[in-house]
């Protein structure tokens, strides 16, 4: 069994509430912190960790922390980014649901050794139940006294709030989710200035994942050093996967970095092999966006080596023959997959949550779905293959914020490694999916 | 500080954004533009035609930036190096994003009003390709009126968000915005509601294509026919300096003085573009300046003299007669 920091308890009855949660240790880390530790030496022990932010792009938090203006006079506010929107993600909602606690006891914490008077969890309008869970966790946490002015007879006070979004994709890349909490459009802004010089109403701000704010939690608790030991090189600690797709087991489960990926897919402590007793086809290892990985890949690199759950291992190799850790979204498809037919459901969610501000994204989404289109219907060529690829290529790299690489990437990696699904449909002019749900459904493309 | 662009060095104060900087070197080197906009703040970085790739960051820190870069949201560094031109990959890209711009604009020009003075229309001329790859349908939207003086067509909108800035930051109360997400995004008057304020009708003259017309001139003349002189009048709300667009002895319409990157630096108020359509009601100072690549510079006299002493050289070289001086 490897060792679990984030949802050690999510099993315990009632764990949800203050009462269950504090008997099982919770809230040490506010004690510990506000009592006997200055703001820095907590940044200290996070950069000690070598926590990376789980949101996505793996940016070192501590790091992330040092960059934060401080400004005398001025407001700065942590935000915590809960619009987990990427298909095959949805660790950050098992956290919510279950120990609701365990996110705000983070916030507290962190917005501690930022200095922040105010925090925000901005959370997905498809998620109302569990914004309704955490608005009772913080009433709790106000009752009890955890949450409001002179925390723990100090002079910190705190206060936290809940708020909806409306449900756009676009709303979690971090300036467009503070553009939504300000009341305006979810456009991304222009950086820089980046969030943490000009954020939130234009004051300092840091935007951080549910689960970086909530692994604070164990680092404070048990120092940097200790949580620097789980894990390998630079991906140290747990992390959350949401494993989902043709897997035995599918659920949300927390690793110590550094498992091989094969243990991940067929150990029964994890996924549990594939379903039905199927061959695996491929893997995608972080969420849509990341490139999807053919068998032989995911489970090993192009040097032969059995490929980890890290950071490094995931990404080696470049595009070319590896991919992200990302989000932790681990879709597995087996044999009967259409990589087509799901490259088209990826496509056409990203021409749906682009913001439209800018051009290579608006138009370039869109263009790639209708002509996916075509390859469902079975009236594509095999020079639509070749458009295909052009046109992610000229989106990649050239928007405002990452929602263009996050469109585009999936599609060069499935014309990467499964080119032949392509051209096979285009020659036949068919398109044949055999796949159980499809058997079950008819295509509605 | 200096900064190097496609080779050519120049010296520009903090804070300048490499466009800017582009824009003083001159033509040759200065990435076109459709949403960038020197008046309107926070204009920019939405259409990507102007990205420019940073080969060396500054002198301190040398290192190039790994994406390219709107260059008119990126202010410039001592010592930095940029390609506009003169980088493949950037000239591919750009090709790339007037491609995007193009697939789901009708290419109708020769119905359409703005045609002649279109910036979309020259930036696919300069810098795109002569066949379109796209085989689907295009989007299309019902022509709506803004006021009876505006007709917004947003089958021909870019998005630029020009119009957009100026309903907000040039009048008071702010009716004008975008609805909708990604390509499905509209230009909009909240509850089609009029734009109703005076200086409205900038939003036309902001707009690089036919998306916002003038409704009292639609369809009235082709620009290249009419011919544009600046003039002025006494004006209580604006500056009063206006461009004055003349058939014969006729005003067929009025807008606001453009700069050569086609922008307005003085905006000016609907009572001037709208109601003084005679030619008394202003003072005419001469002809207006016309880009010569610009093919409304067609019948346009404003270099007239030069030309002909220009002409005159090469004709007395060759030992023509002196067309001035013909019995």
């Amino acid at each position: 069994m490897g060792k679990k920091l984030l949802i050690h308890n999510d099993k315990v009855p009632n764990i949800h509430t203050l009462e269950v949660y504090r008997a099982h240790g919770g809230y040490a880390s506010v004690e510990k912190a506000l009592k006997t530790m200055t703001p820095d030496q907590i940044i200290d022990e996070v950069k000690k960790s070598g926590l990376r932010g789980r949101g996505g792009a793996g940016f070192p938090t501590g790091l992330k922390w040092s960059f934060l203006a401080k400004p005398p006079g001025v407001e700065r506010y942590l935000v915590c980014n809960a619009d987990e929107s990427e298909p095959g993600t949805f660790k950050d909602r098992y956290l919510m649901e279950v120990i609701p606690h365990a996110l705000i006891e983070g916030m507290i914490t962190s917005s501690y050794a930022l200095g922040a008077k105010t925090s925000y969890i901005y959370i997905r309008g498809e998620y109302f139940y569990v914004a309704r869970i955490l608005e009772a966790a913080i009433k709790e946490a106000y009752a009890a006294g955890w949450l409001g002015k002179n925390i723990l007879g100090t002079d910190f006070s705190h206060d936290c709030y809940v708020q909806v979004g409306g449900g756009a994709y676009i709303c979690g890349e971090e300036t467009g989710l503070l553009e939504s909490l300000e009341g305006k459009r979810g456009n991304p802004r222009i950086k820089p200035p980046f969030p943490a010089v000009a954020g939130l109403w234009g004051c300092p701000t840091v935007v951080n994942n549910v689960e970086t704010i909530a692994a604070v939690v164990p680092i404070v608790n048990e120092g940097g050093e200790a949580y620097a030991k789980i894990g390998i090189g630079k991906s140290t600690g747990t992390k959350l996967i949401s494993a989902s797709g043709h897997i035995n087991k599918p659920g949300t489960y927390e690793i110590e970095l550094g498992i091989p990926v094969e243990e991940f897919i067929y150990s029964d402590e994890y996924c549990g092999g594939i379903r039905n007793g199927k061959k695996m086809k491929a893997v995608v290892a972080g969420g849509s966006s990341v490139p999807i990985l053919p068998t032989e890949l995911i489970l090993k690199t192009a040097k032969g080596e059995p490929r980890l759950m890290t950071y490094e291992s995931l990404a080696d190799g470049g595009f070319q023959t590896g991919t992200m850790l990302g989000s932790g979204g681990f879709i597995v498809m087996d044999e009967d997959t259409s990589i087509v037919k799901n490259l088209f459901t990826f496509t056409r969610f990203y021409h749906h949550e682009s913001c439209g501000q800018c051009s290579p994204c608006r138009e370039g989404t869109g263009w790639m779905e209708k002509i996916l289109k075509k390859f469902m219907n079975g009236t594509a060529n095999e020079s639509d293959v070749e458009l295909l690829w052009d046109i992610q290529s000229k989106i990649e790299g050239k928007t405002i914020c990452p929602l263009g690489e996050a469109a585009a990437w999936p599609v060069a990696a499935a014309i990467r490694h499964f080119k032949h699904e392509f051209l096979e449909i285009a020659r036949n002019k068919k398109f044949v999916d055999v796949s159980h749900y499809n058997r079950l459904n008819k295509v509605t493309a | 500080m200096k900064v190097t662009i496609d080779g050519i060095e120049i010296d520009v104060p903090k804070g300048t954004t490499i466009l800017q900087a582009a824009r003083m070197i001159g033509p040759k080197v200065a990435p076109p533009a459709m949403c960038y906009y020197t008046n309107l703040k926070t204009s920019g970085g939405y259409c990507r035609t102007c990205i420019v790739k940073v080969t060396k960051g500054s002198t301190a820190n040398p290192t190039p930036m790994p994406k390219p870069v709107a260059s008119c949201r990126t202010e410039v560094m001592e010592g930095m190096e940029v390609q506009v031109y003169t980088n493949p990959e950037i000239v591919e890209a750009r090709k790339g994003v007037v491609e995007f711009l193009l697939i789901n604009h009708p290419l109708d020009c020769p119905v359409c009003d703005q045609a002649g003075e279109c910036k979309l229309q020259d930036l696919g001329y300069e810098n795109g390709s002569a066949k379109t790859r796209f085989e689907f349908k295009r989007r299309e939207y019902e022509m709506i009126d803004i006021g009876d003086k505006i007709k917004l067509h947003m089958t021909r909108c870019i998005l630029c968000y020009r119009c957009v800035k100026v309903a907000d930051q040039i009048t008071n109360t702010r009716l004008h915005g975008v609805v909708h997400r990604g390509d499905a995004s509209e230009i909009s008057t909240y509850i089609a509601q009029v734009i109703n304020n005076d200086f409205s009708g900038n939003v036309i003259d902001v707009c690089p294509v036919g998306a916002l017309t003038d409704k009292t001139f639609r369809f009235k003349q082709r620009v290249w026919f009419s011919k544009p002189v600046d003039a002025h009048r006494k004006c209580d709300k604006c500056c009063g300096k206006t461009r004055v667009w003349l058939k014969g002895e006729e005003v067929v319409r009025v807008t606001a003085r453009k700069d050569e990157w086609d922008e307005v630096h003085e905006f000016i108020c609907n009572s001037c573009r709208y109601d003084h359509k005679k030619k008394s009601d202003w003072v005419i100072e001469g002809p207006s300046h016309i880009a010569r690549a610009s093919v409304i510079s067609q019948n346009h006299y404003e270099h007239l003299n030069e030309l002909k002493v220009e002409a005159m050289k090469h004709q007395k070289a060759l030992g023509f007669m002196d067309i001035d001086k013909r019995p």
